[in-house]
Parts: C-alpha cells; sequence; structure tokens
C-alpha cells in the first residue's frame, strides 16, 4: 500500500500554519548562506590564483 | 513560561519556532559591529598590503568567528540570561531558539569562520581566531564569569584579540603595534564594563554573577575603575608616541583621555542617589564614543586617507 494513501490517516508531528511559515524561513535563509558561499570561495579562488586559474592548464 | 519548559516543549514536539532573525540575534550584532571595526583597523595598521577583497573576507571570517563565539556563550549562560532584566529577551530565554540549536549554530560557524580564516589569509590568524572563541567561550563564559570579580578583567582579552588577528591576517605575525591596540581594549574593558555593573549590580547579583561591585562593594568598584582609567587615557596616546598613528591620532586620543578620566573622576566622586547612576552610565556611554574615536581614527589615517591619496596621484 502506498505512504501517502488519501485513506490513510496522518501520524506524526503536524506543524501549524505559523510553524510551517518559520520552517520556510529557515530554508530560505540556510539556501541564502550556502549560495553565498559557492560564490565567495569562488571569488577566493580567483583572486588567490589570479586569472591563471581560468586557463585550464596544470 | 522559563527557558527551560520552552527548551523542553520545543524538543518533544522536535520542531523548531526559530526564525532567521533568531539565529542573527544569537550573533551578538552589536559587539559584531565593534569586533569589525578593531580588526580593521587592526588590518589597514598593518605595513604590508593585503588585496582588498581577501582582506574584506578576512574581516568577514573574523565578525562571524566573533558572533560565533556570541551564540556560544548565550548556549551556556542561557539560565542566568534568564534571571537578568538586560539578557532574558534573548533568542534563548525567550523561547524562540533551543540551547542544541544554539550550540550547534556556534560551533559550525567557529569552524567555518576559523576555516575561511586560514585559507584567505594564513594559520597564525585562523590560529588567534580560534583562541578567541576559546578564551570567550571557555576561559570566560564557562570559568571565570561565576566564580571571580575579576571575570572581565581577564575575559577583557577576548574582546582585545580582534586588532591582533586583523593585524596577523595581514602580516602573518604577531608585533608591538598590534600587542599596543591590544592593550588599549584590554585596559579599556574594566571601567567600561564596571560602569555597566554599578547601574545593574541589582541584576547581577540576582543572576549569582560575582561582579566588582557584588562582590567589592561600588566605593571599590569606583577606585578600580579610576585606576584602569588612569593607565588607560595614556596608554591610549601610546600609538602616536611609538610612531605608528600621526599627530592627529595623538591629539584625539589626549583629549579623549583626558575626557575619560573626568568620568571617571565623576564616577569615583558621586556615589549616592541618581547622579551616581547618571555619572556610571555618562563613563559607560563615553567609553564606547573613545574606543570608537581611536580605531576610526586609526582606520581613517592608514586606510581610507591612503586610498584617496594614491586614487589622486595616479
Amino acid at each position: 500500500m502506498p505512504l501517502n494513501a488519501p485513506d490513510t490517516p496522518q501520524t506524526g508531528v503536524r506543524l501549524t500554519p505559523e510553524q510551517e511559515r518559520k520552517r520556510r524561513a529557515r530554508n530560505v535563509a540556510i539556501g541564502l548562506a550556502i549560495g553565498f558561499f559557492a560564490i565567495l570561495f569562488y571569488a577566493i579562488t580567483v583572486v588567490k590564483l589570479g586569472p591563471g586559474v581560468l586557463s585550464g592548464g596544470m | 513560561m522559563s527557558y527551560v519548559e520552552n527548551h523542553e516543549s520545543s524538543l518533544s514536539a522536535g520542531v523548531s519556532s526559530a526564525e532567521p532573525r533568531d539565529f542573527i540575534a544569537l550573533l551578538k550584532p552589536r559587539v559584531m559591529s565593534l569586533v569589525v571595526l578593531t580588526a580593521l583597523a587592526g588590518l589597514v595598521a598593518a605595513p604590508t598590503h593585503m588585496h582588498p577583497f581577501l582582506g574584506f573576507v578576512s574581516l568577514l571570517a573574523i565578525a562571524v568567528g566573533a558572533g560565533a563565539s556570541g551564540a556560544l556563550n548565550m548556549w551556556y549562560d542561557a539560565d542566568i540570561d534568564a534571571i537578568m532584566t538586560r539578557t532574558r529577551t534573548r533568542p534563548i530565554p525567550g523561547g524562540r531558539v533551543t540551547r542544541a540549536e544554539a550550540l550547534a549554530f556556534g560551533l559550525l560557524l567557529s569552524g567555518l569562520s576559523v576555516f575561511t580564516l586560514g585559507l584567505v589569509s594564513n594559520w597564525l590568524a585562523a590560529s588567534l581566531l580560534a583562541f578567541t572563541i576559546f578564551f570567550y567561550v571557555v576561559v570566560y563564559s564557562m570559568w571565570l564569569k561565576r566564580s571571580t570579580p575579576q571575570n572581565i578583567v581577564i575575559g577583557g582579552a577576548a574582546g582585545a584579540f580582534p586588532p591582533m588577528v586583523g593585524y596577523a591576517a595581514a602580516t602573518g605575525s604577531i608585533t608591538f603595534e598590534s600587542i599596543l591596540l591590544f592593550a588599549i581594549i584590554f585596559m579599556w574593558t574594566p571601567p567600561h564594563f564596571w560602569a555597566l555593573a554599578l547601574v545593574k549590580s541589582g541584576d547581577y547579583e540576582k543572576a549569582g554573577i560575582p561582579m566588582m561591585p557584588n562582590v567589592k562593594g561600588p566605593d571599590h568598584t569606583r577606585l578600580e575603575i579610576l585606576l584602569y582609567s588612569i593607565v588607560v587615557a595614556p596608554l591610549g596616546v601610546t600609538p602616536w608616541l611609538f610612531g605608528f598613528a600621526s599627530i592627529v591620532y595623538g591629539a584625539l586620543a589626549f583629549v579623549g583621555g583626558i575626557a575619560f578620566l573626568y568620568f571617571a573622576w565623576n564616577v569615583y566622586r558621586i556615589r549616592e542617589g541618581d547622579q551616581a547612576d547618571k555619572a556610571a552610565k555618562s563613563l559607560f556611554g563615553f567609553s564606547i564614543l573613545y574606543l570608537f574615536v581611536l580605531f576610526v581614527t586609526i582606520v581613517v589615517e592608514n586606510g581610507v586617507v591612503p586610498t584617496i591619496l594614491s586614487m589622486w596621484t595616479k
């Protein structure tokens, strides 16, 4: 039987709309922080290694 | 509802009720801003040139490291924060963040900030940042704060390290100049915090924190404030005396030092009633302005003015 069958009663923690809003806000913040770090470390790499990093030679 | 009940109810439901702004509050943004300023002063006072972008990332790492130690401090001190009026609305006693969340957040940011600073600048600066976090959380928060009235004297070292970290990030070394910047903040901390403790002594008493006014009494605290101020006023001028700063800095530090002594003398002299509280609050407020002016001057004459001059002569 599939887990999400329509007649299966829901168990576990049910989030209130307020909790869902806060969780979403936390997720967006974590996503933005990870994106910021990715861009930051890319920029650090380019600045530290210089433009030669883009030429591809090892 | 106490922080413990909140903490338990959040844990039993397994649901966090924290918002991003609560995690930002864990970083103590106002303390962070002073850390950024003093670390920037150390960075620009260094005789070596650092790439502006790498300098910016180094500052960011130092700021995040300071914020991480703030989060770890709030994790450890949640019980006493819930008692004191000044701190009882903080995210953990306010019931918005659990202690486990604050601990995880603080540890993650500590590791990340030290690692980033090491990669961007050098591992001496990263080690100093790691030591600063360790000193603030373990030596000050866990050990000294609840055990001795000298807590903020020794613990003040944690707040004095940022210019040394900034200087080390730029040069890879510790020199007399950076130790001087450390010494100014180190000696400034006791009169600054004791001025606040004189006004908030009831709060500290309730929380069982052995601050100087509660243990040795307000009069002894006033004497110590005056003695430390007598040391910090001339110490503030020494960067000019040793040739690390201009005459403009020297003049500002001299006038600021005289004013610092004036406010400290008022705290020593006026001991009763509202006027005594007012004198302590005035010293507390002026001490922030004093440190701000000294370090902004260092930043302007070592960072801003040379940049403008180099653009002008091109």
